[in-house]
């Protein structure tokens, strides 16, 4: 990850106002930055949305392409991730290690039944099925990666059209996959159980959440709560090299469930304010 | 707990938004700046086809017959006598070499550093092999910039400026710090603030006793009091919030700033149309303060 390096003076400012929870920005240790949400900004893909949340910049496009199903779920279709960590922080070969770290991540946290309906994605048993490649971009890394990109592919999943397909069968029984001609004619994904990771830093003796780069650097241990929208927990990981006690394990994933639950429900009525608003909103797009 | 997720909105541009045609002329690199061949050419432009042609993206500045473009976005070039705050990248022989925003790595030489204690004495082996325990990589410090060959070199003849404490760090493009007398401010809300001429910018609380100061070396870890971290927090956030509006700043502006933001909560100011209403209010009064 990305990081800076801080005086010993100023890694100390930071913990004591984590302390009284007044954070350097004057946020208290549960707010979130102010984001900025926008999904179908990138025309010839499927469904894509861009976040900016503070410094750190997303964007996420989804293609649908037609393919084979794996031999284990044959009557399901599946996604695939890859991120891309292009800031100049990470010059050359450097953004590799945490593109993957990434990408593992989302596996893991889509890697249950619940979160996407894989069986709509499902075109002839065993012969074909939609797959969904997640491309994620990071255009600036301001601290709180995983939390900003998690929020970006539910965007962008909303977001995705599929279009639809029906399968004919000849008499010599060669099936043939016929796109139907109505250009708005597709499937929608339901992203009710799609979920969000919240990101916890330990610092001191509390958690924060939603951590500038700075803020990264005085915290030696991390947890990641993949969060649903009712409050469910799908996974968890610690990262970093410090260790935690479990009884502060309970307490950082109660509020991972809390805020997890503010983010969706947020999420939700941005998305589909943007939907509401029709072909006639405006487009800010890159330039804005 | 608060949250807010919005959708993005076009920024307005500025002159629409202030009201009035500005009266600078900009360029972008290639743009004529003129075909009047009286002219010297300054930084920034060079001569093309009969033409003077800009080399920069900035605004043209005539003094007599030299015309030059300043540019608007730029990395910190270093003039003699510069208040530098910077951050020590490494620890070499006899120097550290610190990170200003220039194009080439500041130095320190040993021999331009406060020792402990204000001392004045010949720098020996001793001080060499002690100099990771003066300054370690990550610290910030304050500096005056002395000019040479490129590379910025520093000093810190004096007990006023050397290693910093406990406080926050705005980084800011060069160009927004307007060049004044004194850049070490205490301001009358209670914080004080260095507007290091690199863009660098560090808030701090204000320390009680200003009698001794010893470059900075002992260090004060004590917790810093609630309502100095709001103030710091408050004039953090108006920093940015000038930066964003591309506002030049000095100690008037900044505390105008401050005072425009009080009716808000301090982590509001970040927040889009309060940020523009702040500065709006903070240019009006600038405007009427200067006639």
């Amino acid at each position: 990850m990305a990081s800076v390096t801080l005086s010993e003076a100023e890694k100390v400012y930071i913990v004591h106002g984590v302390q009284e929870d007044l954070r350097v920005d004057g946020r208290g240790c549960e707010d979130y930055r102010c984001v900025e949400v926008e999904t179908d900004v990138v025309s010839n893909t499927s469904g894509s949305a861009r976040v900016k949340l503070g410094h750190t910049d997303i964007l996420v496009g989804v293609k649908a392409e037609m393919g084979t199903p794996k031999l284990e779920k044959p009557n399901e279709g599946y996604l695939e991730f890859f991120v891309d960590c292009a800031t100049p922080e990470f010059e050359g070969r450097g953004g590799d290690d945490l593109g993957t770290e990434i990408a593992n991540t989302l596996y893991r946290i889509f890697n249950n039944k619940s979160s996407v309906d894989l069986k709509t994605l499902c075109i002839s048993p065993r012969e074909h099925c939609w797959v969904l490649y997640v491309d994620v971009l990071l255009l600036e890394c301001g601290g709180n990666l995983f939390d900003a990109i998690s929020i970006a592919v539910k965007a962008a999943l909303f977001n995705t059209r599929i279009p639809r397909v029906r399968v004919l069968e000849d008499e010599e029984g060669s099936k043939d996959i016929e796109l139907s001609d109505d250009p708005y004619d597709c499937i929608r994904l339901s992203v009710e159980n799609v979920p969000c990771i919240v990101t916890l830093c330990k610092i001191g003796y509390r958690h924060v959440v939603d951590a500038t780069l700075q803020e990264e650097a005085c915290s030696l241990a991390s947890l990641l709560v993949s969060v649903t929208s009712k409050g469910v927990v799908t996974c968890m990981r610690k990262v970093g090299k410090g260790s935690l006690d479990p009884e502060s394990i309970f307490e950082m994933m109660e509020t991972g469930k809390r805020v997890g639950k503010v983010l969706h429900a947020s999420l939700q009525s941005v998305v589909h304010k943007e939907e509401s608003l029709g072909p006639k909103r405006q487009k800010v797009g890159f330039l804005g | 707990m608060a949250m807010e997720m919005r959708l993005p909105v076009a920024r307005k541009p500025l002159s629409e938004r202030l009201g009035r045609d500005t009266k600078k002329h900009l360029v972008v690199p290639g743009d004529t700046i003129t075909t009047d061949t009286g002219f010297m050419r300054g930084h920034g432009t060079y001569m093309g086809e009969e033409k003077l042609i800009a080399s920069v993206a900035g605004s043209v500045e005539r003094v007599n017959k030299l015309i030059c473009v300043k540019a608007l976005k730029t990395r910190y070039i270093g003039e003699v006598g510069d208040i530098v705050v910077g951050r020590i990248t490494e620890v070499q022989q006899k120097r550290w070499k610190v990170e200003t925003n220039s194009r080439l790595d500041s130095v320190l030489l040993l021999s331009s550093m406060n020792l402990p204690g204000g001392e004045l004495r010949r720098r020996s082996a001793e001080d060499e092999l002690a100099m990771r325990g003066f300054l370690q990589e990550g610290d910030l410090i304050s500096v005056q910039a002395v000019f040479s060959d490129g590379a910025v070199s520093l000093h810190t003849r004096s007990l006023k400026y050397g290693k910093l404490g406990q406080g926050v760090l705005v980084q800011v493009s060069p160009s927004l710090v307007k060049r004044q007398k004194t850049h070490f401010h205490d301001l009358p809300c209670g914080a004080s603030v260095i507007l290091g001429n690199n863009g660098f910018i560090w808030i701090y609380p204000t320390p009680e006793h200003k009698e001794e100061e010893a470059g900075g070396f002992i260090a004060n870890l004590e917790p810093v009091s609630l309502a100095d971290r709001e103030v710091i927090s408050r004039l953090r956030n108006c920093i940015i919030s000038l930066v964003t509006q591309r506002m030049m700043l000095y100690d008037t502006s900044i505390l105008y700033c401050y005072e425009a933001s009080l009716p808000h909560q301090i982590k509001d100011i970040l927040k889009p149309e309060i940020m523009e209403e702040i500065v709006m209010e903070t240019r009006q009064r600038l405007l009427e303060q200067e006639g």
